[in-house]
């Protein structure tokens, strides 16, 4: 099969040209060795099918950002039968930058010139077959989001790849081109192949290249000691450099035509200027943001939207009504407001879901092991996590269209200066908002972070930010009586808000105890805002849901598997519930309580109406039981017991659950289900939800975020990353538990105490700038 | 009128002169069009000051003051 690479800058539209070739056969790249987010698929639309690499949006194949090495080292070892160059027409100038790179490599390329729909739009014009002269190659005017001329652009690819293409350059500069003619020939004697792209690079005095032809350095440095130029001297980088965009531009003079009107020299303000006025001003800009992301878990999570039984007091007694808000579970109880779109559809989800347990339970035996074990164990435990999709979907939908509308990049903007302070650069905040998502590629993304203890930093810090994975917990948590009536969405508000106060205060905590000031530089496209693209919307949402829906059946149906084991089997495998626990409870005729006679097992003994006795063993005694009250124990400072997390003797169920959302934090909540804790059932004090909360938000991410982070951190480091992760979450979560209990606090204060928080942290961090600014003048006079 | 681009005011245009620093930051600039030559145009600041955004080759880059001083830009008189 016929291998094709799809390069382009960030933001050129690869990603939807990507999924619009591919279709549903694209799959993510997995984490491990060098790929830093390399997407393949297949192209079946054609006679011979093709296999697609997308790599990742790079601006250049300079040596320096592990993205740009990643896409060169696949161009020049992998050696794609053509590479797809895409190009935003909207930005012809500097897009063309990396074609230029491109064309030295020997490789057959296309040129996509995609968005030329819009160029046309506003009334400019791009003449296409003027630019395939120049270039040499073909130009495919295409529109990836409308999948206009995308056949055409494969026929030209495949046509392209049967003939081998030799790497042209665009430098024009006499004198450079005699010293790189001379070292291509050199590496052409040698047999190296791409020579004249490693002649460029080493003239570039390239630090990889540099490394892999030693012997060759001497001749550029002789040279280099002889050349000079006007504005450059003899720095080859700049001049090569230079003489890229100097080509570009004359050549983009004669290529796009540019409409009359817009000629008149007043620039007029173009509707994504004038949202970013607005978006980005020097007053509002942070508001917004924080109002925005308030209204995105307010939709998601929000019991009462608008807060409007909270303000009216709108009781709905309609049974119709509360069927439908309620998932068709109408018990007479009035509803408290109206459900957010979130808290709808999860009651739907809950709802379906239930029946289809009960459905399952009907056609199977009663009081079999495999009863138990499909209904009580897999079925129950994928249920808890299956009724939170709506939930978490609704979350990524919001964050899939702030990021396609281009406006998380507009928040690293107004957020880097805060950021710099405690030592992070304003690029970390990309894989933090990542981390929102998941941790596992978050974690991956600060590979794109260029300094080692910036990256160190950062991957600390992200389980400060509660990944997809946990929602369901805080959904489940915000849900239970405790929080009665509408804090539930503002308690969801704080834990997220929380995390990241608290990433704030570590940062600045590992900025103390560093010596180095070194931050790394902020160089950073802003893309126009546009209507955030369905598609581009849906096929997002759609990965994340495959990856969810994977995780639920492989690794999620596992642990639920192992959990109903251990939670049905005391240590002897003799008491076990596996064989008389799905009796039916209409049945019940009489319950009596023992205590087992030569074990300690608690049991109840169930006489049902045809006298039958089954004996149920309570299931603290089971093996996880057990295992649980032990761990309790570590647990008992942060709040499990009476009054904290638990009713009664719950305890060891919440410590059993935080072990089980190592495998994935799902488990978290698909254990404390299976254990029989719900929303009615939970216990925890308002103090005891923050703490449970906030452990479970801290800790240890699961495990594939902790095999990420081993991936990214070498020896020391990484175990410093769980020492921390364990020591940090435990430490704060001891005050949240502690404090919360001695002020008895109610739902606001969550909120309240973020809030005031980052206050105290911006306000000292300004503080300590006006002072260090001070100083300098000081020592400036 | 020569100044760093780090104090570029609003409505200002300027061309690029010269670009400073070292490795890594300079070439990151280069790539990303800021090269001799080119011409920036101030569009904003952020809300507390840094970074800031310019037009360059008809895109909205926004970068800090550390990185902008780097680079030496000549602005044109106010018409």
């Amino acid at each position: 099969m016929k291998k094709f690479a799809l390069a382009g800058n960030p933001n050129s539209g690869k990603t939807t040209l990507f999924n619009s070739l591919t279709g549903s056969t694209a799959h993510v790249g997995n984490w491990p060795g060098v790929t830093v987010d390399k997407r393949e698929g297949i192209y079946r639309k054609s006679d011979e099918s093709v296999y697609i690499v997308d790599l990742p949006g790079i601006y250049s194949l300079s040596p320096y950002t592990p993205e740009e090495v990643v896409s060169r080292n696949f161009i020049i070892d992998e050696k794609p039968d053509c590479v797809i160059n895409i190009i935003d027409a909207t930005n012809l100038e500097r897009n063309l930058y990396l074609t230029t790179q491109l064309l030295e490599i020997d490789v057959p390329i296309v040129v996509a010139l995609n968005m030329s729909d819009v160029v046309r739009k506003n009334g400019d014009e791009i003449d296409a077959s003027a630019l395939s002269k120049r270039l040499g190659v073909p130009v495919v005017e295409i529109s990836a989001l409308k999948e206009e001329h995308l056949d055409e652009l494969m026929q030209e690819a495949i046509k392209a790849s049967n003939s081998p293409r030799k790497g042209i350059t665009v430098i024009q500069n006499r004198n450079l081109l005699h010293l790189i003619n001379d070292v291509n020939i050199a590496f052409e004697l040698k047999n190296i192949e791409n020579p004249l792209f490693h002649a460029i690079k080493l003239v570039e005095l390239d630090e990889l290249e540099m490394k892999m032809h030693p012997e060759t350095v001497e001749t550029v440095n002789k040279f280099k000691a002889t050349f000079e130029n006007d504005i450059f001297g003899n720095d080859f980088e700049a001049l090569i450099a230079d003489s890229r965009y100097e080509y570009i531009t004359k050549n983009y003079a004669t290529t796009l035509k540019k409409n009359k009107k817009s000629k008149d020299g007043s620039e007029k303000l173009t509707k994504s200027d004038k949202i970013d006025k607005v978006m980005t001003h020097k007053i509002w800009a942070i508001p917004i943001f924080v109002f925005i992301m308030f209204l995105v878990f307010h939709l998601t999570f929000s019991e009462d939207l608008f807060f409007l039984n909270g303000l009216f007091h709108l009781e709905l007694n309609n049974e119709v009504a509360v069927n439908i808000f309620s998932g068709m579970a109408y018990d007479g109880q009035a509803l408290q407001g109206i459900p957010s779109p979130g808290v709808l559809l999860q009651n739907w989800m809950g709802f379906l879901t239930g029946k289809l347990i009960d459905i399952f339970r009907s056609f199977m035996p009663v009081g079999t092991w495999y009863t138990s074990l499909v209904c009580d164990g897999i079925l129950t435990g994928l249920d808890a996590v299956l009724s939170f999709i709506p939930q978490v979907m609704i979350l990524f939908l919001f964050i899939a269209i702030l990021e396609d509308s281009g406006y998380m990049s507009r928040v690293a903007f107004i957020l880097d200066r805060a950021f710099r302070k405690f030592g992070l650069s304003g690029k970390a905040f990309i894989p933090m908002l990542t981390g929102f998502g998941c941790s596992v590629p978050a974690i991956m993304a600060t590979r794109t972070l260029e300094d080692e203890r910036e990256k160190n930093r950062t991957i600390r810090l992200m389980t400060c930010f509660s990944c997809g994975a946990k929602a369901p917990i805080w959904a489940l948590l915000a849900a239970t009586g405790v929080m009665a009536g509408f804090a539930g969405d503002l308690f969801v508000f704080a834990i997220y808000l929380g995390g990241i106060a608290c990433a704030i205060i570590f940062a600045l905590f590992m900025k103390l105890f560093s010596k180095d000031r070194y931050v790394s530089p902020f160089i950073m496209e802003l893309p126009a805002y546009h209507m955030p693209q369905a598609k581009n919307v849906a096929a997002h949402l759609w990965d994340k849901l495959k990856h969810y829906l994977i995780k639920a059946s492989t690794i999620i149906a596992a642990c639920t598997i192992v959990v109903w084991f251990l939670s049905n089997f005391g240590w002897d495998f003799w008491h076990n519930n596996a064989f008389n626990s799905a009796f039916d409870p209409n049945d019940i005729a009489s319950y009596t309580f023992k205590l087992g006679n030569s074990t300690q097992y608690y049991l109840t003994e169930i006489t049902n109406k045809d006298g039958v006795v089954s004996t149920i063993y309570n299931m603290k005694w089971s093996i996880l039981g057990t295992l649980g009250q032990g761990l309790r124990y570590i647990f008992y400072p942060l709040g499990a017991l009476e009054g904290g997390w638990a009713h009664g003797a719950d305890a060891w169920k919440y410590s059993v659950s935080i072990i089980t959302g190592l495998v994935a934090k799902e488990d978290v909540v698909a254990t404390m289900v299976q254990l029989g804790l719900n929303e009615e059932t939970i216990g925890l004090s308002i103090a005891g939800v923050y703490s449970f909360a906030f452990y479970n938000l801290f800790t240890l991410p699961c495990f594939a975020a902790i095999g990420a982070a081993r991936a990214e951190q070498k020896g020391k480091e990484f175990w410093l990353t769980i020492l921390w992760w364990l020591a940090m979450s435990y430490g704060f979560t001891l005050i949240v538990y502690w404090l919360g209990s001695i002020f008895s606090v109610v739902w606001w204060a969550g909120v309240l105490v973020a809030l005031v928080l980052i206050g105290i942290v911006v306000g000292v961090g300004i503080t300590i700038d006006r002072r260090n600014k001070s100083n300098k003048e000081r020592i400036k006079e | 009128m020569l100044k760093k681009l780090d104090a570029i005011q609003k409505g200002e245009t300027g061309l690029v002169k010269n670009v400073e620093g070292d490795g890594k930051i300079r070439r990151r600039l280069f790539d990303m069009g800021v090269t001799p030559g080119a011409k920036v145009t101030f569009r904003k600041k952020a809300p507390m000051g840094d970074p800031i955004e310019i037009t360059i080759r008809g895109y909205e880059l926004s970068l800090r003051k550390a990185e902008a001083s780097l680079v030496i830009i000549d602005v044109e008189d106010a018409q």
